[in-house]
């Protein structure tokens, strides 16, 4: 049997948060996270969770296991219990809980949105296609594989102090991915609009980013970039 | 863009540029003051005698012009990360959420003050 605390809140009947104690039995299995869930949920209709893919692929079950942020659909319990009984689930931190591990991911999201997230260019299109050389291409790696399961930014201290002003690891990631495009002329605009001493500069390098980015993607690399984009365009 | 009045730089990257540099004034001054203090040693009328002289007195107005100015921008970004309404309101109740503007400025001010009369008693101490 397996010993599971999950936090509860209904705003519709619960004052406020709790922890509820479960035993599931998962029939001596390595199971993943998201499949205890399940069999929680078929025992309580009443839980509520995201999810989709389950095969990591959506960024929809972000959520703090045991104390650390990841996908429920690809965390085994091997992993997370590291030799103990006890899971420990909990909504990503730092952002509104709308109902146990549902969060209002809108914060997030806006952080997404400033960033311009697309490509910009102001010259002629081409009669078929903008095309890119395989050097060009590479330099996208490590970048355009962002889920934005809102792992990174939910672990970082940074954007819990100010959600608001703090693009956060996530957009900064996407940030750089379009700065980093070779078919995109919008640099100048983009690296004006990171200039101010909250969206970018608010990053410390304390890195919880990258521990839990289940991608394996480097935020803080990312934003390393673009600090230096900063300083070479800086008169 | 995110602005904020009493930021020093009034950039990120120049905010950012300014920690910079003066840490390494900082550090520059802090191994020149343990040479001095370990392998000369001075009695006071070296002391004296060292600081009479007018590149020391420029180097250490360096040095203390960075201590406020690295202090400010530390105190700043601490003081926007933890007394802002939404930490406030949840360490402390609703009722300091809503004076987190206040509390702020008040620290602040709290910190220009003791920064503006450290510089002004540190010009005086290094040209009287
Ligand atoms: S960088 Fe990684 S942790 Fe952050 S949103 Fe993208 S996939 Fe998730
Ligand atoms: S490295 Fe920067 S973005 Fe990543 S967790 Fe730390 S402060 Fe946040
Ligand atoms: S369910 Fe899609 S990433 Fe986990």
């Amino acid at each position: 049997m397996l010993n599971v605390s999950i936090y509860r809140y209904n705003p519709e009947t619960d004052s406020e948060p709790y922890m509820q104690d479960v035993e599931v039995d998962t029939g001596g299995k390595d199971l993943m996270v998201l499949d205890v869930l399940e069999l929680m949920k078929a025992a309580d209709t009443s839980t509520v969770y995201r999810r989709s893919c389950r095969e990591g692929v959506c960024g929809s079950d972000g959520m703090n296991i045991n104390g650390k942020n990841g996908l429920a659909c690809i965390t085994p319990l091997s992993e997370t219990l590291d030799g103990g009984n006890k899971l420990v689930l909990r909504p990503l931190p730092g952002l509104p809980v709308v109902r146990d591990l549902v969060v209002d991911m809108g914060l997030f999201y806006k952080q997404y949105e400033k960033v311009t997230p697309f490509l910009m260019n102001n010259t002629p299109a081409p009669a078929i296609e903008r095309l890119q050389s395989p050097e060009e291409r590479e330099k996208l790696d490590g970048l355009y594989e962002c889920i934005l399961c809102a792992c990174c930014s939910t672990a970082c201290p940074s954007f819990w102090w100010n959600p608001d002003r703090f693009i956060g690891p996530s957009g900064l990631l996407q940030a750089y991915r379009f700065l980093a495009d070779s078919r995109d002329t919008g640099t100048d605009k983009r690296l004006a609009d990171l200039d101010d001493p909250f969206s970018v500069f608010r990053c410390h390098g304390i890195q919880n980013c990258v521990s839990v980015c289940p991608k394996g993607l480097n935020p803080t690399k990312a934003i390393g970039h673009i600090r230096n984009m900063l300083l070479t365009s800086a008169t | 863009m995110v602005t904020s009045v009493t930021n020093l730089g009034r950039s990120g990257l120049s905010d950012w540029m300014i920690q910079r540099i003066t840490g390494v004034i900082l550090l520059a001054y802090t191994l020149f003051i343990a040479a001095v203090l370990f392998i000369v040693a001075p009695e006071f009328a070296e002391w004296k005698a060292l600081f009479g002289q007018t590149w020391v007195k420029v180097f250490s107005l360096a040095a203390v012009l960075s201590v406020a100015a690295h202090a400010w921008i530390g105190l700043w970004c601490v003081s926007t990360d933890y007394l802002v309404t939404h930490v406030l309101t949840i360490k402390l109740g609703p009722a300091a959420g809503a004076q987190a503007n206040l509390l702020r400025w008040c620290f602040q001010a709290a910190g220009a003050i003791v920064l503006f009369t450290y510089v002004v008693w540190g010009i005086q101490i290094l040209w009287s």
